[in-house]
């Protein structure tokens, strides 16, 4: 039996999903963008152009809710499908956005370069249990105005699997569009093979930014599937409680919903968010808070009600380094997300408050994932009945260790953990050099960085990829791209 | 040869039944049986033991590899000369007296079986005594000594100056183990060998009787 973990009764996800719609149907949303208010109008939305505010109306909502897919599939650079967003199935992406990589030797952070960004490409493309990639720092050794395309071009470059990614300006959208479609070819393949997923942010309080709301409609455009990331801060940008922070969280999702699906409908979208609570000691937004969590398992019991596909912001930590906190935030995070079905698990590697990647992190979140997809499978009968003749054999074998039984069920039964995750006796470890954990993580990703071998883009490809990157670059006066290791 | 690379192969594999018939096809063949068993059985089993040692395979494995190991040994030996038998040595093994633990101790047995070493396994509970007896009797090279509590471990040491009494120290070797042992409580009891599990039981044991 899989076990699931949930926290709300469906009267109560109804009664949440009511009052949002309330919420947006009468106070309402601000938008910062003319297009999307005229095409919330062109649907019957009440819409003030002075005040870029917008009413909705129950019959948008409820159509939108309609029309988007309770499903979708994504695709690596090759084609090969990876990802089947339904039901309860969950697959992990690395915490997206970083502005600083943690330095294993100096145990510092610093800006990320585009050595850096290469070798998280490189460590991802070989993590069993992280079956996406993520845009997930933000190299500063290129002009800030391509920073965002300029991740996607390496991400395309160096990692076969799909990316989680988004632009920082409506501009950007363009080029990281055409880098997809040189992979794929034609509008109608990214279409049928969705190749990335784009992060779209409203603003809490109920507001969309000029930017974040055109990147829904253009990624709406081109079928691109967009995730909803509305991030209420219970008790400072959102109600204290976190049924009220939820009521928020629906209002703002539901409202980028109806914006993505009056665009193009059927578009695919994932239900996600970043929530958090605030705490009012340090002012900070804790993403490994138990309440942060909480509210994300939550909410995708709400987008599942709705019958949609879900994502959330869960699986890691506020530490500053790869220490125990860090392994209890990113583990009780991935636990619950995975025991609530949450489908797209953004997180891995990431600390400091969705602020620093860390390669060393990211491969010890990695055994967690397949911790928690052993957990997930949960505990089935495997001929286990009648017991007597295996308690017979043991009686007379006095051991199991090579029992049919045994060899038929043991990796299945047992998930064997890598070497980042100590099980030696203390002597053995002792007698292996006695590595910390970060010792062990560090030696993994040199072993990963040495492991690595180039993905299988054609050389067209690759060239088209380049071409289009530096012709971006040299929109910006940025002459020419950095050094790339091959 | 290539059915030798097979035999090695299957017995990585650990499938007895193939490992036994090809082995009767190498002799057939008119393969010295020496060749068999060093590029064929052996060749094997060393492969299995440095895949384990990296993590590439788990234990029961490398007794499925130990058990095709002697499928193909049982064929072999009638047709092997005296000095080509491999001979590696034998222990006595068993659980100090007055612990009654032995799971630890049984892994040891069945890991230096499956390394092909004669075992003779006198269970738990045993008295000083009888391990040196038992050793002295069947001429065995090695006593190893297993105890899981702290109140129990000092009887290995009993047995280890029973030795020395009697003069055996040099003849009759000694190893220890279990989860209160250490490395240097071993050395302070004079052990010659101590080891942390029963993968590395049977490397201490092969150091001690410098098999390669």
């Amino acid at each position: 039996m899989r076990p699931v973990v949930k926290f709300l009764t469906e009267d109560l996800i109804e009664r949440i999903v009511s009052e949002a719609i309330g919420v947006l149907c009468t106070l309402g949303v601000e938008i910062h963008n003319e297009e999307v208010l005229n095409l919330l109008s062109d649907h019957g939305a009440a819409v003030d152009l002075d005040r870029l505010h917008v009413i909705f109306t129950e019959e948008a909502i409820e159509k939108a809710l309609e029309v988007a897919p309770e499903s979708f599939n994504l695709y690596d650079v090759r084609g090969n499908e990876t990802h089947d967003f339904s039901g309860h199935n969950f697959y992990y992406t690395p915490g997206s956005a970083a502005l600083h990589v943690l330095d294993h030797h100096s145990k510092r952070i610093r800006k990320p370069s585009t050595e850096d960004y290469i070798h998280y490409a490189k460590v991802v493309s070989q993590l069993d249990h992280i079956a996406s990639q993520s845009t997930a720092l933000i190299p500063v050794d290129v002009h800030e105005k391509i920073a965002d395309s300029y991740r996607l071009f390496l991400s395309l470059l160096y990692c076969e699997k799909p990316v989680v990614t988004g632009t920082f300006t409506i501009e950007s959208f363009t080029v990281m569009k055409d880098f997809q479609l040189a992979v794929r070819g034609t509008e109608a393949a990214l279409k049928e093979k969705p190749l990335t997923i784009f992060s779209c942010c409203p603003t809490s309080p109920l507001k969309w930014s000029d930017v974040t709301s055109q990147n829904v409609v253009d990624c709406a455009r081109y079928s691109i599937p967009v995730e909803f990331i509305a991030m209420p801060l219970s008790g400072f940008m959102a109600p204290v409680t976190l049924i009220g922070t939820l009521v928020q969280h629906t209002a703002e999702t539901l409202s980028g919903i109806v914006i993505s699906q009056l665009t193009n409908p059927g578009t695919p979208i994932l239900y996600g968010g970043s929530p958090a609570i605030f705490d009012v000691r340090y002012e900070t937004t804790p993403m490994g808070a138990v309440e942060t969590m909480m509210v994300d398992c939550a909410y995708n019991e709400i987008g599942k009600y709705l019958k949609l596909p879900t994502q959330a912001y869960i699986s890691l930590s506020d530490a500053k380094q790869l220490d125990a906190q860090a392994g209890l935030e990113s583990g009780i995070g991935a636990t619950l997300a995975a025991l609530s079905g949450i489908n797209n698990i953004s997180g891995p590697g990431m600390i400091d408050f969705e602020s620093c990647q860390s390669l060393e992190k990211l491969v010890v979140d990695n055994e967690i994932c397949k911790m928690t997809y052993r957990l997930a499978a949960g505990i089935e009968p495997r001929e286990d009945f009648p017991s007597l003749p295996i308690f017979q054999e043991l009686l007379k074998e006095q051991h199991l260790l090579i029992s049919k039984h045994t060899l038929r069920f043991l990796k299945e039964e047992h998930s064997y953990p890598g070497l980042v995750i100590d099980r030696a006796s203390r002597s053995r470890w002792q007698e292996e050099g006695a590595l910390t954990l970060q010792e062990r993580a560090h030696r993994e990703v040199r072993k990963l960085l040495d492991s690595y071998e180039p993905i299988e883009l054609t050389e067209d490809i690759k060239l088209e990829l380049i071409k289009l990157m530096e012709r971006e670059a040299n929109s910006y006066g940025q002459d020419s791209l950095p050094q790339r290791s091959p | 040869m290539e059915v030798l690379e097979q035999i090695s192969s299957l017995i990585q594999q650990g499938d007895n039944e193939k490992v036994l018939e090809l082995t009767s096809k190498a002799i057939n063949k008119n393969i010295s049986p020496k060749d068999v068993l060093d590029e064929g059985l052996v060749s094997g089993m060393n492969a299995v033991g440095e895949r384990f040692k990296n993590h590439e395979i788990f234990l029961p494995e490398v007794l499925m590899a130990a058990r095709a190991f002697y499928a193909g040994m049982d064929q072999l030996k009638p047709l092997l000369i005296r000095g080509d038998l491999p001979d590696l040595g034998k222990i006595v093994i068993g659980t100090v007296q007055g612990d009654l633990h032995d799971i630890g101790k049984n892994l040891v047995g069945i890991m230096l079986r499956g390394a092909g070493f004669e075992v003779i396994d006198l269970g738990k509970d045993i008295p000083a005594q009888k391990f040196v007896e038992t050793a002295k009797h069947e001429q065995a090279e090695i006593i190893g000594m297993s105890a899981l509590l702290t109140t129990t471990q000092p009887a290995m040491k009993t047995v280890i100056e029973l030795l020395r009494e009697q003069g055996l120290n040099a003849r009759i070797r000694t190893i220890v183990g279990g989860a209160p042992v250490s490395e240097e409580y071993a050395r302070e009891i004079g052990a010659d060998a101590y080891a942390y599990d029963a993968a590395s039981a049977v490397e201490r044991v092969k150091q001690l009787m410098e098999v390669e």
